[in-house]
């Protein structure tokens, strides 16, 4: 056996360990680098009261109520299979808005509101014209301004 | 395989080259940010804001097609030790932490108005910031090394640190597969796009546009380090000759 040949077979052993180990890594850490947590996993279990995390999920449609300070709001966060409802006290992103993904920072409260202390919007990996006629149902053109 | 591993016989090649992809490059890039900025509608949702994908989608595909060109190259430096894959390896690293740099501030100046924020520890973020340190380290290492004096070839220790960064491009890449993030999902992926066609083909142009550069600027590199290992051959030689 020729010594390149030797030299390429280490290289590939070595790679590929390290690339298994890389696997494992990120296997392993699945949940720990998860940005946040969704409505389901809340339901399951994963949140003590009083714990900061994060929410994420989207705003379920007509669920956005403004209360009488004009600067609190109230929302319903679902994943199609479970939904929390959100309080937050604050200005949001333009992107925010019903039937929009959104990731928010808080805690939950003993009566299972999430009380968020910031929120962010979460957009999806559409992009098209403000006219396309053929949208997905799920989703509605913006009010143009 | 072996012939074009040859520095005069890539020189032959590399110098007619260079101005071509230079000159189709900054054609494509300009057409295709014109067409970004002016031409193609804004998008339904962010409106004018996504236009920006036309310059940090480029930047994302360079800063990673850059390391794994690299790692390729330490690959072929430690099998094979071709004299020119340790050269195209520094000639990589520059550009591609570049590159990496833009896709970076691009995404930070787009995620401000769109999420709310300029900078977030999600797993595309995270791992995209790691890809940046990896060139840093990469060019930490190989800058004033033996190598560089001496044909420039990599060091076994530094065609390794390639090879092991690579682990972490699938990274970037599943990142937003693997864990819930705040950056979406891919737009772009062999099953097809989700960026309609009306807003997609600036993209083409400036993808293509940007890669051209950057395979002008990798060859101009790389023909600097080779004449720069010319002159300090035809200098040793001089030395030689009046002892």
């Amino acid at each position: 056996m020729k010594a390149k040949h030797q030299r390429l077979i280490l290289a590939l052993v070595a790679l590929s360990g390290v690339a298994g180990a890389g696997v494992l890594a990120a296997s392993a850490l699945r949940d720990e680098a998860a940005y946040f947590r969704t409505p389901v996993e809340i339901e399951g279990g994963k949140a003590e009261v009083g714990e900061a995390m994060r929410l994420g999920g989207m705003v379920a449609k007509g669920s956005i109520v403004r209360q009488s300070d004009g600067l609190t709001i109230r929302f319903v966060a679902t994943d199609g299979k479970a939904s929390v409802p959100v309080e937050y006290t604050g200005i949001v992103p333009d992107l925010f808005g019903e039937e929009s993904g959104m990731v928010a920072d808080g805690r939950m409260r003993a009566d299972g509101t999430f009380v968020a202390d910031r929120i962010l919007a979460k957009h999806d990996e559409r992009y098209m014209p403000p006219q396309m006629g053929d949208m997905p149902k799920n989703m509605k053109a913006p009010a143009t301004t | 395989m072996h012939a074009y591993a040859n520095p005069t016989r890539f020189l032959a090649i590399a110098k007619p080259l260079t101005p071509w992809l230079l000159g189709i490059g900054l054609l494509l890039v300009l057409a295709g940010g014109w067409a970004g900025l002016a031409m193609v509608p804004g998008d339904y949702k962010q409106g004018e804001t996504a236009r920006i994908l036309y310059v940090h989608v480029p930047s994302a595909w360079l800063g990673m097609g850059g390391w794994t060109s690299l790692a390729i190259a330490g690959l072929i430096q430690l099998v094979w030790r071709h004299p020119l894959s340790g050269i195209a390896a520094r000639a990589i690293a520059v550009p591609g932490m570049l590159f990496t740099a833009l896709c970076l501030a691009t995404g930070s100046i787009w995620g401000r108005p769109t999420w709310g924020t300029w900078w977030e520890w999600d797993g595309r973020m995270t791992s995209m910031l790691v890809l940046l340190f990896l060139y840093a380290g990469f060019i930490a290492l190989t800058s004033g090394d033996d190598g560089q004096r001496q044909g420039g070839s990599l060091s076994r220790g530094a065609a390794i640190y390639a090879l092991v960064g690579a682990i972490n491009i699938p990274i970037i890449n599943r990142s937003v597969v693997w864990w819930n993030s705040l950056h979406q999902g891919p737009s772009i992926t062999l099953g097809g796009s989700s960026i309609d066609g009306a807003l997609l083909w600036p993209l083409l142009l400036t993808v293509l546009g940007f890669s051209l550069l950057f395979g002008a600027i990798v060859l101009m590199r790389m023909r600097r380090i080779i004449a720069d290992n010319r002159v300090a051959a035809r200098l040793r030689r001089l030395a030689d000759e009046e002892d």
